[in-house]
């Protein structure tokens, strides 16, 4: 930047921060415009031939299927603790009967979609980014590519495509899970009478809810997937540039989690 | 292939400009590479050698300037364009690059089982007599973890040869090896290039050891090619910033290796 002669320093002063107010909104309108370009090139990855299906099966099994035990067991202790809480406060209100509705609305409309895609950014979006991130760091990409392969194409695509499939069959188990953890603890050991349980969801959990569930699942896997592959593709080329990858993927993927989760419960309910 | 016709150069570039935000990178770098021999490209570090070098491996796009390549204007190729290019070309990266997740075997193997539709024996074959050349027989179904720095190197050079390139583009390619390993490696690039009658660029920072297998010299300095020629010509130029750059690596080689000992350079 030259500084045009004759500015005195008040100007400066004045004029500086707005400036710099400037740089940083356009820099932020620079960085967000390479976020979904990223996004829009790996889509037309997925839509357009060769389909690369042994990769995308590859990724299912690394995001879904590696992924279901840790959040079988997230979800059995959460409808666990759901039985206990709701049956103890429905119990003030007479309304024990109510268990299996409350329950299953909970975990079918929002923690099933959630929680599974927090633990899905633990423990796959890390690895994402770590991988990508150090195959960025020690060149692996830039070999993939003077190889005529599209790093994008070979690694982003699949691994975006993956997300999408598997975060709602993941939640699905979830919800499942979920659901039989408040029975075992509602119904078996705090005594909710175990007809209406079942009875409740049956007759008050509707095709909306758990279609809007299984969507902010689909969204929340795109997101997972997207940014942790945006960030480790983006990773620094220096000794800390994988960790500091892996970082940044976890919590903003956490965060546009729980800010989409806000937008898209907003949007559902209406 | 538009191989061996009209220029005798196998890579041609002229006034290649590269900026990255404020800082001038290259500032009008020309550069005529032999078809058949081995081009090395040394100077201080930082003057944009791995820069210049990604523009020929077409993972830069310059701001401004001409490569040619094998007869073909490549800035302004589409991707299409570009991969037939990418053909052409081995590349062995500074660290290697191998695919860590992979086997040797597997890393080698890679560029054929991706983009070529040979069976599964044919490629098995080209795989070993590559790890064969390169001396690593045996080794194929070692992970790049485990083995030393200077098999990573070998391995990467047989993954770089795998589909018959006729150019073969080196980073520094014995970076991190003690003075044993680098001879070593250094008389694997003459025998290669002698066996397959390869186009090579490389950048080098073992000077002057490396010159021992140079047809040719490039001297990188402010952002541009300073002095390039034979090794003799280079050598005689008495280029006095050439000369300082020579003699501050020598001294820095001789205070590692043998401390108290004077100039030993012809
Ligand atoms: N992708 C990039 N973005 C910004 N600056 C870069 C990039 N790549 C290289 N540079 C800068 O260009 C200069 C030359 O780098 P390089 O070509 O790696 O030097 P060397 O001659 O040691 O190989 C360095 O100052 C480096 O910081
Ligand atoms: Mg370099």
């Amino acid at each position: 930047m030259n500084t045009p002669t004759g500015i005195t320093p008040a100007k400066r002063w004045l004029v500086s921060p707005i400036e710099r107010l400037g740089a940083m909104v356009l820099d932020a309108i620079d960085a967000l415009g390479g976020f979904v370009l990223f996004l829009l090139y790996a889509v037309r990855e997925i839509v357009l031939p060769p389909y690369k299906v042994r990769l995308v099966l590859r990724q299912i099994r690394i995001i879904g299927a590696e992924s279901s035990f840790l959040v079988a067991l997230i979800a059995v202790f959460t409808g666990m603790v759901l039985g206990l809480q709701g049956e103890f406060t429905l119990r003030k209100f007479g309304a024990e009967g109510a268990l299996g509705t409350v329950v299953s609305l909970v975990l079918v409309r929002e923690l099933g979609p959630v929680l599974t895609a927090l633990m899905v950014t633990a423990r796959a979006g890390s690895a994402m980014a770590a991988e990508i991130g150090a195959m960025q760091v020690t060149e692996q990409l830039d070999a993939l590519t003077v190889m005529a392969i599209d790093p994008v194409q070979y690694l982003v695509s699949p691994r975006i495509l993956a997300g999408v499939i598997s975060l709602p069959l993941l939640a699905s188990i979830f919800d499942v899970i979920g659901i039989l953890g408040g029975y075992a603890v509602g119904v078996g050991l705090m005594g909710a009478p175990a007809g209406s349980y079942f009875n409740g969801i049956a007759s008050n959990l509707a095709g909306d809810d758990v279609a809007g569930g299984l969507y902010k699942a689909l969204v929340f896997g795109l997101i997972v997937a997207w940014v942790s592959c945006y960030k480790g593709y983006n990773a620094p080329r220096m000794a800390t540039g994988v960790s500091r990858a892996t970082t940044e993927a976890v919590v903003l993927s956490s965060v546009l989690i729980l800010m989409f989760d806000y937008i898209l419960t907003s949007l559902l309910l209406k | 292939m538009k191989a061996n016709n009209s220029t005798p150069f196998a890579i041609e570039v002229t006034d290649l400009c590269k900026r990255f935000g404020p800082q001038q990178v290259l500032s009008g770098v020309n550069l005529q590479c032999p078809r058949g021999q081995v081009t090395t490209i040394v100077g201080p570090s930082g003057c944009g050698k791995t820069v210049f070098l990604k523009h020929l491996m077409l993972l830069l796009r310059p701001d401004s300037g001409r490569i040619v390549i094998n007869s073909t204007e490549v800035t302004r190729l589409n991707a299409r364009g570009l991969d037939k290019i990418r053909e052409q070309f081995g590349v062995l990266f500074q660290g290697g690059a191998l695919f860590d997740s992979l086997t040797v075997f597997e890393n080698v193997a890679f560029p054929l089982v991706e983009k070529t539709k040979l069976s599964r024996e044919q490629i098995a074959e080209a795989v070993t007599q590559k790890l064969a050349a390169v001396g690593l027989e045996g080794m194929g179904n070692k992970y790049p973890s485990e083995i030393s720095g200077g098999m990573q190197k070998r391995a990467a050079l047989a993954r770089a040869l795998i589909r018959n390139p006729s150019i073969l583009y080196l980073d520094e390619p014995t970076t991190g090896l003690d003075p044993t390993r680098t001879g070593s490696i250094h008389e694997l690039i003459r025998h290669t290039h002698q066996r397959f009658g390869l186009t090579v660029v490389m950048v080098s920072h073992d000077v002057p050891q490396v010159f021992e297998i140079s047809d040719r010299v490039a001297f990188m300095h402010d952002g541009r090619v300073r002095l390039d020629g034979t090794v003799a010509e280079v050598m005689d130029a008495h280029d006095p910033v050439f000369e300082r750059f020579l003699a501050g690596t020598a001294s820095e080689d001789e205070d590692l290796r043998a401390p108290g000992t004077t100039e030993t350079r012809v």
